[in-house]
């Protein structure tokens, strides 16, 4: 598909996003702007401040930015899952240049002319007022424009917990391979960067005193520029405000999670298309990164999302690997109801455990059918394991360690990257996800599991007790999926949309009227 | 008004002295600035602080409006230690004017002038018209000048308007930091002549600090030679010609030399 008939296609949703952009980076630069200059100001009043509060301000942003996200999903208020993270972590990020160029901006007032304004007998407000703010203001707002530049790029990781905006389709992107999205999340939020850039320089501009000779004009280009941004800000605001929502609860809605793959957001497409048809209003945040997703569902911020038995087990409740799929069901069934009061549905039919890969021709060529076979290659061999395979309890040590394997070189990147990585010959091993769509279309191989290292894997839903009991239609929605979907089912919708690239919800609604559900 | 003033020879003390510096010390770090300071400056004389840059005669005059205030001793103005006075009330009372003018670069040159009678919470029709009135005084033509900026005008001119801007709420007491200083020789020398008219027409009392001699003869009524934090002496200009003091016979040559021997 071509980028321009990927536009075509989407563009509704280019521009959601694109509002969903707008409206975080632009409160986030007006809380930033309300409590940076005021801080700025007190800095440049009480010396002994200004080292410490600037400190600060300069660990904030050396913060990599999907770590502060991670800190900030547990706290309590300014926390969890969606654009409050987002927008408390972009202020964090937005306050530094702007504390910075306020105390620059008026410390670097002529010493004669802020000696002048004392002398005059103007009194500390009025200096502040009349002499120092509006000579700082080209200073102020440079460091305003340099804040917004990075709020931009910062926003699209705030698509990790859930925030929306230009790096849903940056991440999307990147975990199917589909250069189409990556290019419209990225070119987006570039030109949005760079319309910031050019706009708050020409507000910038209007301060410098060069510009006073043409006062007539640049008043009014100034006046433009402003109202500008807060129009665009202000629609954006008013627009967003239709899409976003308060608690769930309170408004009836199910609010349905998924972690930040293909699949899990298919899980939870099909939920929220099989609740909508019962008319249940639904509210989607999907592709949260990590272990956002349960730890959204433990505080209530959602209502569920789909889930694997396996991960429940080992990385959720830390429980050693175990082999038998109906122990560790039973085993997670019953912890979730007494820790977290979520009850486990039953399961969907399908597993999605590792799948240890190699190249169709590597196997052909060596004939390799089960990963034991493959062992003794391993040290000419590079791996590729995403972050998650690489620190999980059933992961990377005791896979290596199980069949004895010694690779050449072992790298650690992002799940999704590591397909096409193999394809392509950077790596020759991967362990990636036996339902995964791309498996098929890139000619990869599965090795099979002979030692049965890796434990089941079964798909589930988890739900919240209480959600249960306030919406009736789930627990029918739950029985009925019950078996519902087999592994190459799964595997043939992944690549539907990973393949195909096909839009998820049209994909969901084909097969649920295919099924007849 | 003429040549540097003949005969000053009685300062008749007819009201409290306007300022007076009572064993004014002033540290700064425990470096003394300023070292047991006593001068008295009459109603309506020019006293002008004659010194080598560092010596304290900036601090003398930053003294007077309470941008410092004496580590000890007492200043007073019009009877009133700086201390007791409102900060702002009392700067309010004294025009200043620093070298390069200390022109505000985003106020126009209307804006600037007028800018203590605005503080003072004058009505904008009188504001306007005082303005008028000062522009004159000082030279520059109001309908060209005021709505201008600082950075479109001359050194000269800019200096103009600093010294309209301090004399914009009629106060009774000037202070001049080197006011002429960064001026080309011609410009300084009918600057300075224009404010000598002005003061006295004026009848304003004001204290001048400057590095040059020449200057000093020209204007003052009473200079005031410093060195070191101390006030060395505190002559009329002819006595001052006249002294034998190191210090001033060390300026004088300087003079000699600058002038080729002519004004002796």
């Amino acid at each position: 598909m071509s980028f321009w008939h990927f536009l075509q296609l989407n563009w509704p949703e280019l521009l959601l996003l694109v509002r969903q952009h707008i409206v975080l980076v632009f409160i986030s630069i007006l809380v930033a702007v309300t409590i940076g200059v005021p801080v700025g100001i007190l800095l440049t009043r009480y010396r002994a401040l200004r080292g410490p509060v600037l400190g600060i301000a300069n660990v904030m942003q050396t913060i990599p930015s999907l770590a502060l996200f991670g800190f900030l999903i547990p706290l309590p208020f300014i926390g969890g899952i969606g654009s409050r993270s987002a927008l408390v972590a972009l202020v964090l990020y937005s306050l530094l240049p702007i504390i910075r160029n306020t105390v620059t901006g008026i410390l670097g007032v002529e010493p004669s002319v802020r000696e002048a304004a004392v002398a005059m007998g103007m009194t500390d407000g009025q200096v502040l007022r009349q002499v120092e703010l509006p000579l700082a203001m080209g200073v102020i707002v440079t460091g305003i424009r340099v804040a917004t530049v990075i709020a931009v790029g910062v926003t699209t990781i705030a698509a990790a917990v859930g925030a929306g905006g230009l790096g849903v389709y940056i991440f999307r992107g990147l975990r199917q391979y589909d250069n189409n999205l990556l290019l419209a999340g990225a070119v987006s939020a570039a030109v949005l960067a760079l319309a910031a850039d050019f706009f708050l320089g020409l507000i910038e501009r209007q301060f410098s005193f060069e510009a006073k000779r043409r006062a007539g004009l640049s008043k009014i280009a100034l006046v433009a520029g402003i109202v500008l941004v807060i129009v665009a800000g202000g629609f954006a605001l008013w627009r967003g405000g239709e899409s976003e929502s308060n608690s769930a609860a309170l408004q009836g809605r199910v609010s349905i999670g998924s972690k930040d793959f293909t699949e899990s957001a298919l899980l939870a497409e099909i939920m929220a298309q099989l609740l909508e048809s019962r008319g249940v209003a639904v509210e989607r945040r999907f592709e949260l990164g990590g272990n956002l997703p349960h730890e959204a569902l433990v505080n209530g911020t959602l209502d569920l999302y789909p889930e694997y038995t396996g991960t429940s087990y080992t990385a959720i409740l830390h429980h050693a690997p175990m082999g038998d799929p109906r122990a560790v069901y039973e085993q997670v069934k019953q912890e979730y109801a007494s820790q977290f009061k979520v009850e486990v549905s039953p399961p969907l039919g399908f597993e999605n455990t590792f799948a240890i890969l190699v190249r169709g021709a590597d196997a052909r060529k060596l004939n390799l059918k089960t990963i034991s076979d493959a062992a003794p290659n391993t040290s000419q061999w590079r791996a590729g394991f995403g972050q998650d395979f690489m620190s999980r309890a059933d992961g990377y040590p005791g896979f290596s360690k199980t069949y004895g394997l010694k690779f050449a070189a072992v790298r650690e990147m992002d799940l999704s990257l590591t397909y096409i990585a193999l394809s392509s010959r950077q790596v020759d091993l991967i362990a990636g996800n036996s339902t995964e769509g791309r498996i098929a279309t890139l000619d990869l191989f599965q090795l099979a599991d002979d030692r049965h290292y890796f434990p089941p894997y079964e798909a589930v839903y988890l739900v919240r007790q209480d959600s249960l009991a306030r919406v009736p239609a789930l627990r029918e929605v739950l029985s009925k999926l019950a078996g519902a979907i087999s592994t190459d089912e799964m595997r043939r919708l992944n690549y539907e949309i990973d393949g195909k690239k096909r839009d998820s919800k049209e994909v969901v609604k084909e097969w649920l009227r295919s099924r007849g559900l | 008004m003429g040549r540097p003033r003949s005969a000053a020879p009685t300062i008749t003390p007819v009201k409290t002295p306007l300022v007076q510096f009572q064993n004014v010390n002033f540290a700064l770090s425990n470096a003394n600035i300023i070292s047991n300071l006593n001068l008295t400056v009459e109603q309506g004389e020019t006293l002008v602080l004659l010194g080598e840059s560092g010596c304290g005669k900036t601090t003398t005059l930053k003294l007077v409006n309470r941008l410092l205030t004496p580590t000890s001793g007492e200043v007073h103005v019009e009877g009133k230690s700086t201390t007791a006075w409102d900060p702002i009330a009392l700067r309010r009372r004294i025009g200043y004017v620093i070298q390069e003018g200390g022109l505000f670069p985003h106020f126009t040159i209307a804006r600037n002038v007028g800018l203590v009678p605005a503080l003072a919470g004058w009505e904008q029709p009188r504001i306007t018209e005082r303005v008028r009135e000062l522009l004159s005084l000082v030279g520059l033509d109001p309908e060209r000048f005021a709505e201008r900026y600082p950075r479109e005008l001359s050194g000269g001119q800019r200096q103009r308007v600093g010294v309209a801007r301090a004399l914009a709420a009629d106060p009774p007491l000037l202070l001049l930091d080197e006011p002429f200083g960064a001026l080309d020789p011609l410009t300084r020398a009918s600057l300075q002549r224009e404010f000598a008219d002005l003061t006295s027409r004026l009848g304003k009392t004001a204290i001048l600090v400057t590095h040059d001699v020449r200057e000093a003869l020209i204007l003052a009524r009473r200079i005031g030679l410093m060195h070191k934090g101390q006030l060395l002496l505190l002559e009329t200009p002819e006595r001052f010609l006249a002294s034998d003091n190191p210090q001033v016979r060390a300026y004088l040559d300087t003079l000699k030399i600058d002038d080729r021997g002519g004004k002796q």
